[in-house]
Protein backbone atom coordinates (compact mmCIF):
# COMPACT_ATOMS: atom_id res chain seq x y z
CA UNK A 1 0.00 0.00 0.00
CA UNK A 2 1.17 3.14 -1.12
CA UNK A 3 0.49 6.17 1.19
CA UNK A 4 1.44 10.02 -0.19
CA UNK A 5 0.54 13.37 0.68
CA UNK A 6 0.91 14.62 -3.05
CA UNK A 7 -1.99 13.93 -5.74
CA UNK A 8 0.35 11.92 -8.08
CA UNK A 9 2.57 9.37 -7.80
CA UNK A 10 5.70 10.36 -10.12
CA UNK A 11 5.98 7.34 -12.97
CA UNK A 12 2.66 5.53 -12.35
CA UNK A 13 -1.27 6.40 -14.03
CA UNK A 14 -3.53 6.08 -11.83
CA UNK A 15 -6.26 3.86 -13.39
CA UNK A 16 -9.26 3.91 -11.08
CA UNK A 17 -11.06 6.50 -8.71
CA UNK A 18 -12.40 4.82 -5.67
CA UNK A 19 -13.14 7.95 -3.60
CA UNK A 20 -12.88 8.92 -0.13
CA UNK A 21 -11.48 6.80 2.75
CA UNK A 22 -11.15 7.71 6.20
CA UNK A 23 -9.90 6.84 9.72
CA UNK A 24 -10.31 7.23 13.27
CA UNK A 25 -9.32 7.83 16.73
CA UNK A 26 -10.07 8.53 19.90
CA UNK A 27 -7.84 8.52 22.56
CA UNK A 28 -7.67 9.70 26.14
CA UNK A 29 -4.37 9.77 28.24
CA UNK A 30 -4.31 8.33 31.46
CA UNK A 31 -3.64 9.72 35.11
CA UNK A 32 0.40 8.56 35.27
CA UNK A 33 0.94 10.87 32.23
CA UNK A 34 -1.31 13.64 33.59
CA UNK A 35 0.68 13.51 36.53
CA UNK A 36 3.85 13.36 34.73
CA UNK A 37 2.62 16.60 31.96
CA UNK A 38 1.64 18.36 35.12
CA UNK A 39 5.04 18.00 36.69
CA UNK A 40 6.27 19.28 33.11
CA UNK A 41 3.74 22.50 33.43
CA UNK A 42 6.26 23.67 35.63
CA UNK A 43 9.96 23.24 34.33
CA UNK A 44 8.94 23.38 30.83
CA UNK A 45 10.05 20.90 27.88
CA UNK A 46 8.77 18.18 26.24
CA UNK A 47 5.97 15.93 26.46
CA UNK A 48 7.01 12.54 25.77
CA UNK A 49 4.21 10.25 27.20
CA UNK A 50 1.64 12.50 24.71
CA UNK A 51 3.94 12.76 21.80
CA UNK A 52 3.70 9.04 21.97
CA UNK A 53 -0.09 8.81 22.72
CA UNK A 54 -0.57 10.84 19.97
CA UNK A 55 1.74 8.94 17.43
CA UNK A 56 0.09 5.64 18.70
CA UNK A 57 -3.23 6.85 18.09
CA UNK A 58 -2.32 9.09 14.58
CA UNK A 59 -0.91 5.51 13.39
CA UNK A 60 -4.09 4.02 14.05
CA UNK A 61 -6.28 5.71 12.40
CA UNK A 62 -4.28 5.49 9.51
CA UNK A 63 -4.41 1.76 9.39
CA UNK A 64 -8.08 1.98 9.42
CA UNK A 65 -8.12 4.31 6.56
CA UNK A 66 -5.26 1.46 5.06
CA UNK A 67 -8.05 -1.22 5.73
CA UNK A 68 -10.77 0.46 4.32
CA UNK A 69 -8.69 1.03 1.09
CA UNK A 70 -7.96 -2.68 1.07
CA UNK A 71 -11.75 -3.39 1.66
CA UNK A 72 -12.29 -1.46 -1.72
CA UNK A 73 -9.12 -2.82 -3.69
CA UNK A 74 -7.20 -0.25 -3.77
CA UNK A 75 -3.29 -0.04 -4.02
CA UNK A 76 -2.62 3.47 -2.56
CA UNK A 77 -3.74 5.80 -0.86
CA UNK A 78 -3.21 9.84 -2.41
CA UNK A 79 -3.81 13.26 -0.81
CA UNK A 80 -3.67 11.84 2.81
CA UNK A 81 -4.66 14.56 5.59
CA UNK A 82 -4.17 14.92 9.29
CA UNK A 83 -5.96 16.60 11.24
CA UNK A 84 -6.63 16.82 15.20
CA UNK A 85 -9.61 17.92 17.31
CA UNK A 86 -10.36 17.75 20.48
CA UNK A 87 -13.87 16.46 21.58
CA UNK A 88 -13.82 16.52 25.46
CA UNK A 89 -11.26 17.42 28.31
CA UNK A 90 -8.23 14.96 28.39
CA UNK A 91 -9.59 13.36 24.98
CA UNK A 92 -8.27 14.12 21.77
CA UNK A 93 -9.49 12.63 18.04
CA UNK A 94 -6.97 12.09 15.31
CA UNK A 95 -8.46 11.61 12.06
CA UNK A 96 -6.72 10.71 8.38
CA UNK A 97 -8.26 10.88 5.38
CA UNK A 98 -7.27 10.65 1.54
CA UNK A 99 -8.56 8.87 -1.62
CA UNK A 100 -8.32 5.55 -2.34
CA UNK A 101 -7.22 4.60 -6.28
CA UNK A 102 -5.28 1.36 -8.29
CA UNK A 103 -1.81 2.38 -9.73
CA UNK A 104 -0.74 1.00 -12.52
CA UNK B 1 1.93 33.43 53.78
CA UNK B 2 2.59 29.77 52.77
CA UNK B 3 0.83 30.03 49.60
CA UNK B 4 3.15 33.08 48.54
CA UNK B 5 6.45 30.84 49.57
CA UNK B 6 5.17 27.78 46.94
CA UNK B 7 4.14 30.42 44.24
CA UNK B 8 7.72 31.86 44.42
CA UNK B 9 9.32 28.48 44.43
CA UNK B 10 7.05 27.60 41.71
CA UNK B 11 8.33 30.84 39.02
CA UNK B 12 12.11 30.29 40.62
CA UNK B 13 11.89 26.78 39.50
CA UNK B 14 10.24 27.24 36.25
CA UNK B 15 12.73 30.04 35.74
CA UNK B 16 15.66 28.14 36.33
CA UNK B 17 14.71 25.24 34.73
CA UNK B 18 13.02 26.40 31.74
CA UNK B 19 14.97 28.37 30.41
CA UNK B 20 17.91 26.07 30.84
CA UNK B 21 15.45 23.25 28.97
CA UNK B 22 14.89 25.68 25.92
CA UNK B 23 18.63 26.64 25.57
CA UNK B 24 19.71 22.83 25.54
CA UNK B 25 16.88 22.30 23.09
CA UNK B 26 17.18 25.34 20.64
CA UNK B 27 21.55 23.93 20.68
CA UNK B 28 20.26 20.59 19.21
CA UNK B 29 17.65 21.97 16.79
CA UNK B 30 20.56 23.87 15.36
CA UNK B 31 23.01 21.06 14.88
CA UNK B 32 20.49 18.57 13.98
CA UNK B 33 19.17 21.35 11.43
CA UNK B 34 23.12 21.09 10.02
CA UNK B 35 22.81 17.80 10.26
CA UNK B 36 19.54 17.30 8.12
CA UNK B 37 20.60 20.42 5.50
CA UNK B 38 21.01 17.35 2.75
CA UNK B 39 17.51 16.68 3.01
CA UNK B 40 15.11 19.38 1.83
CA UNK B 41 11.82 19.67 3.12
CA UNK B 42 10.01 21.78 0.28
CA UNK B 43 5.63 22.98 0.50
CA UNK B 44 5.27 22.94 -3.04
CA UNK B 45 3.13 19.98 -4.97
CA UNK B 46 4.68 20.29 -8.03
CA UNK B 47 7.08 17.77 -9.00
CA UNK B 48 9.93 19.59 -11.02
CA UNK B 49 10.21 17.91 -14.67
CA UNK B 50 13.05 15.72 -15.46
CA UNK B 51 12.63 14.58 -11.83
CA UNK B 52 13.39 10.53 -11.23
CA UNK B 53 12.26 9.44 -8.33
CA UNK B 54 11.43 5.26 -8.15
CA UNK B 55 9.50 5.57 -4.84
CA UNK B 56 7.39 7.94 -2.40
CA UNK B 57 6.14 7.34 1.03
CA UNK B 58 4.63 9.58 3.76
CA UNK B 59 6.68 10.82 6.38
CA UNK B 60 5.39 12.16 9.93
CA UNK B 61 6.77 14.02 12.88
CA UNK B 62 5.30 15.36 15.74
CA UNK B 63 6.56 17.21 19.02
CA UNK B 64 4.39 18.11 22.79
CA UNK B 65 5.72 21.20 24.07
CA UNK B 66 4.94 22.74 27.20
CA UNK B 67 5.65 26.06 28.68
CA UNK B 68 7.31 26.51 31.94
CA UNK B 69 5.54 28.06 35.07
CA UNK B 70 7.38 31.41 35.06
CA UNK B 71 6.88 31.63 31.32
CA UNK B 72 3.16 31.51 31.70
CA UNK B 73 2.54 33.82 34.71
CA UNK B 74 4.38 36.00 32.47
CA UNK B 75 2.25 35.64 29.54
CA UNK B 76 -0.75 35.80 32.21
CA UNK B 77 0.39 39.59 32.64
CA UNK B 78 0.87 39.97 29.36
CA UNK B 79 -2.84 38.85 28.66
CA UNK B 80 -3.45 42.31 30.70
CA UNK B 81 -1.75 44.93 28.91
CA UNK B 82 -1.43 43.03 25.11
CA UNK B 83 1.28 42.91 23.18
CA UNK B 84 3.43 39.64 22.23
CA UNK B 85 3.50 37.05 23.77
CA UNK B 86 7.24 36.63 23.07
CA UNK B 87 6.98 33.34 25.77
CA UNK B 88 4.79 31.75 23.80
CA UNK B 89 6.49 32.11 20.61
CA UNK B 90 9.57 30.78 21.53
CA UNK B 91 7.74 27.72 22.29
CA UNK B 92 5.94 27.36 19.25
CA UNK B 93 8.86 28.04 16.79
CA UNK B 94 10.72 25.06 19.20
CA UNK B 95 7.98 22.97 18.59
CA UNK B 96 7.68 23.77 14.60
CA UNK B 97 11.30 23.16 13.76
CA UNK B 98 12.03 20.17 16.60
CA UNK B 99 8.24 18.45 14.32
CA UNK B 100 9.52 19.15 10.94
CA UNK B 101 13.74 17.67 12.43
CA UNK B 102 11.57 14.47 13.05
CA UNK B 103 9.97 14.29 10.09
CA UNK B 104 13.52 14.11 8.14
CA UNK B 105 15.04 11.88 10.60
CA UNK B 106 11.85 9.84 9.51
CA UNK B 107 13.11 10.39 5.62
CA UNK B 108 16.31 9.75 5.62
CA UNK B 109 15.76 6.38 7.44
CA UNK B 110 14.30 5.34 4.11
CA UNK B 111 16.86 6.91 2.12
CA UNK B 112 14.73 9.62 0.55
CA UNK B 113 16.78 12.91 -0.35
CA UNK B 114 13.97 15.27 -0.53
CA UNK B 115 9.92 15.89 1.32
CA UNK B 116 7.05 17.53 -0.94
CA UNK B 117 4.39 18.94 -0.14
CA UNK B 118 5.30 19.73 3.87
CA UNK B 119 1.76 20.67 6.22
CA UNK B 120 2.17 21.76 9.49
CA UNK B 121 -0.56 21.36 11.69
CA UNK B 122 -0.45 23.10 15.97
CA UNK B 123 -3.24 22.14 18.32
CA UNK B 124 -3.21 22.75 22.02
CA UNK B 125 -3.95 19.59 23.06
CA UNK B 126 -3.78 20.27 27.39
CA UNK B 127 -6.13 23.31 28.91
CA UNK B 128 -4.21 23.77 32.03
CA UNK B 129 -5.97 26.36 35.26
CA UNK B 130 -8.38 28.90 33.80
CA UNK B 131 -7.96 27.84 30.40
CA UNK B 132 -4.59 28.94 30.12
CA UNK B 133 -2.52 27.26 27.16
CA UNK B 134 -0.11 24.87 28.95
CA UNK B 135 1.13 22.99 25.66
CA UNK B 136 1.37 22.60 22.32
CA UNK B 137 1.39 19.85 19.84
CA UNK B 138 2.87 20.47 16.43
CA UNK B 139 2.51 17.83 13.77
CA UNK B 140 4.68 17.86 10.37
CA UNK B 141 4.22 15.58 7.28
CA UNK B 142 4.97 15.18 3.80
CA UNK B 143 6.03 12.19 1.21
CA UNK B 144 9.15 11.76 0.87
CA UNK B 145 10.73 10.92 -2.36
CA UNK B 146 12.83 8.27 -3.18
CA UNK B 147 15.55 8.01 -5.93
Amino acid sequence: MLISNLEIVPGRHIKQHFGLVQGSSVRAKHVGRDIMASLKNIFGGELKGYTELLQESREEAMNRMVEQAEAVGANAVLNVRFSTSSIAAGAAELFAYGTAVILE
Amino acid sequence: MVDLIVFLTLLAMGYGFGRYAEKRHYQSIMKREDKWRHIPAVSTKIIPAGSKFSDSQIVMGSVVISVDYFKRFIASLRNIVGGRMISYESLIDRARREAILRMKEQASDLGANLVFNVKLETSSIYKGKRNSIGSVEVMAYGTAMIS
